[in-house]
């Protein structure tokens, strides 16, 4: 087992709101550790709308979604928060007290943490996976049905069928290419979006003879204990067909899915977390929840109103994690101890 | 006002009406319609939207945009009739458009 990582304050979600909490954790001397299922930080601004403007964010007459991230980033620098991408938050286990909160979380990658506090800035849940819709697909997944590739080995000497046809079907069917026995990649239409140079590579191998390209849309799969033998296939044509193979790997984007928060042992009010308007506190002492995966009486969805909660939240977590310190009120603008954390004094 | 028939992947029908200039997304969101899920709010970045269009309205639609073709991929079963409905403006052009909604978004 690695190392546990010892910390006064885990953060669930790298969204716009799960940053600002960096800032003004840090302006409070707590070090944080942020974790997303996300290969990047920005949650919905920097996945669902990069481009877009935003007009209500307070100061920034107007920031695109990616603006406001690459700002975010920025201001919270001076913290040196680290962060753990890639990795979604499985477990999460109470081993203090009420008083002295202690927490033990774990991601699906088998990092472990020891934390005082935990803020959850999940916002619409963890991005994952689009499932196919395909009857009993539950039962081959992660067995011969897969969404990511975490072994490449896995796929030695496998016959692959990959469905999609953007980066991430293309990347994945050229690397996969030297290693399954033969590499089928399907897709709706003869267009793909991914970078031309992969589509060009992957024409090449086809005309080759090297893999095939197949026009279609999977309709069921076929095998037995989630051991996969063929994939049903809806061709452009109208011809339906099956095609034998050992391995699926679907993708169809990213969607937003509540995920293990479920199983924390939080209340939970539709998909959401019911937290006080003090301290942004959920029903278990030592964990937080700010953004959009909380509620409470008059919640807003916006970015504005999850930075209010994470600076109040914040204050919250300074008690737990200095108990017999003084809280002083301080302006970033005249105090000179901030400014020192802030590296400009 | 335009209107606007959504008819869910068991058949039912439900007839609403919206504003010339909003999109059939958002005539579905306010109207709590079943099978669109928007997760993207619209920026033809997530495919949650969508639908089949009935195939009389079709021509009365401009084509889709590249991007809209792109975003496509990532819906599910997408048949010749398949468009986004956070692209498909509402206009007296349509009125009357009849769309069907997938059972599920994924
Ligand atoms: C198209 C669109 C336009 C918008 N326009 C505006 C606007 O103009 N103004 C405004 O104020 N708001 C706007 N919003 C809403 C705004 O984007 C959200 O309020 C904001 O993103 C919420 O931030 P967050 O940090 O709480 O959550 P998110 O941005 O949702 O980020 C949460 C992150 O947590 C991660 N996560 C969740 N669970 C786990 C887990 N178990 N393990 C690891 N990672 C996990 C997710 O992968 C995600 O990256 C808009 C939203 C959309 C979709
Ligand atoms: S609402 Fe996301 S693509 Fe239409």
């Amino acid at each position: 087992m690695t190392d546990i990582i010892k910390t006064d304050a885990v953060i669930v979600g790298a969204g716009p709101v799960g940053l600002f909490a960096v800032f003004e954790l840090g302006l409070l001397d707590i070090k944080a550790h942020l974790i997303d299922i996300l290969p990047k930080a920005g949650g919905q601004c920097a996945e669902l709308y990069p481009e877009k403007p935003i007009y209500d964010i307070p100061g920034f007459p107007m920031v695109t979604g990616q603006g406001l991230v690459d700002n975010l980033m920025k201001q919270i620098e001076p913290f040196s928060p680290t962060f753990h991408y890639g990795e979604m938050v499985e477990a999460l286990e109470s081993i203090g007290s009420s008083e002295a909160p202690m927490f033990r979380v774990r991601t699906d990658a088998g990092t472990v943490f020891e934390t005082k506090t935990i803020i959850i800035a999940a916002g619409g849940g963890s991005f994952q996976p689009k499932k196919p819709p395909v009857p009993g697909i539950e039962a081959f997944e992660n067995k011969s049905v897969f969404y990511a590739v975490r072994k490449m080995e896995s796929f030695r000497g496998k016959r692959v069928l990959i469905v999609g046809g953007g980066d991430s079907a293309l990347d994945w069917t050229l690397n996969l290419h030297p290693i399954a026995e033969r590499i089928t990649l399907m897709h709706r239409r003869d267009d793909f979006r991914a970078a031309p140079h992969s589509v060009n590579a992957m024409r090449e191998l086809v005309a080759a003879g090297k893999m095939d390209l197949l026009l279609g849309q999977m309709t069921g799969l076929k095998g037995d204990d989630g051991e996969l033998s063929a994939v049903t296939v809806k061709g452009n044509d109208g011809g339906v067909f099956d095609l034998a193979c050992d391995r699926v790997m679907p993708f169809f984007g990213l969607t937003m899915k509540l995920g293990p928060i479920a199983e924390w042992g939080l209340n939970l009010n539709e998909n959401l977390v019911p937290v006080d308007t003090e301290k942004f506190e959920t029903n278990v002492p030592g964990i937080f929840a700010i953004g959009d995966i909380n509620t409470y009486p008059g919640k807003l969805k916006l970015i504005l109103s999850g930075f209010h909660e994470a600076a109040l939240a914040a204050q919250k977590v300074n008690r737990y994690v200095y108990p017999d310190k003084k809280v002083v009120f301080q302006y970033t603008t005249s105090s000179t101890s901030l400014q020192k954390k802030l590296g400009v004094a | 006002m335009v209107k606007i028939t959504f008819v869910d992947a068991g058949g039912q029908a439900r007839t609403v009406e919206a504003d010339e200039g909003s999109t059939v997304m958002e005539a579905a969101i306010r109207n709590d319609i079943p099978g669109i899920d928007a997760e993207c709010g619209g920026a033809c970045s997530c495919a949650t939207c969508h639908v089949y269009v009935d195939e009389a309205f079709l021509d009365k639609l401009p084509k889709a945009e590249p991007m809209e073709e792109d975003m496509l991929d990532f819906a599910f079963d997408v048949r010749t009739n398949s468009r986004l409905s956070c692209q498909i403006k509402v206009s007296q052009a349509i009125e009357g458009i009849v769309v069907t909604t997938p059972e599920a978004q994924g």
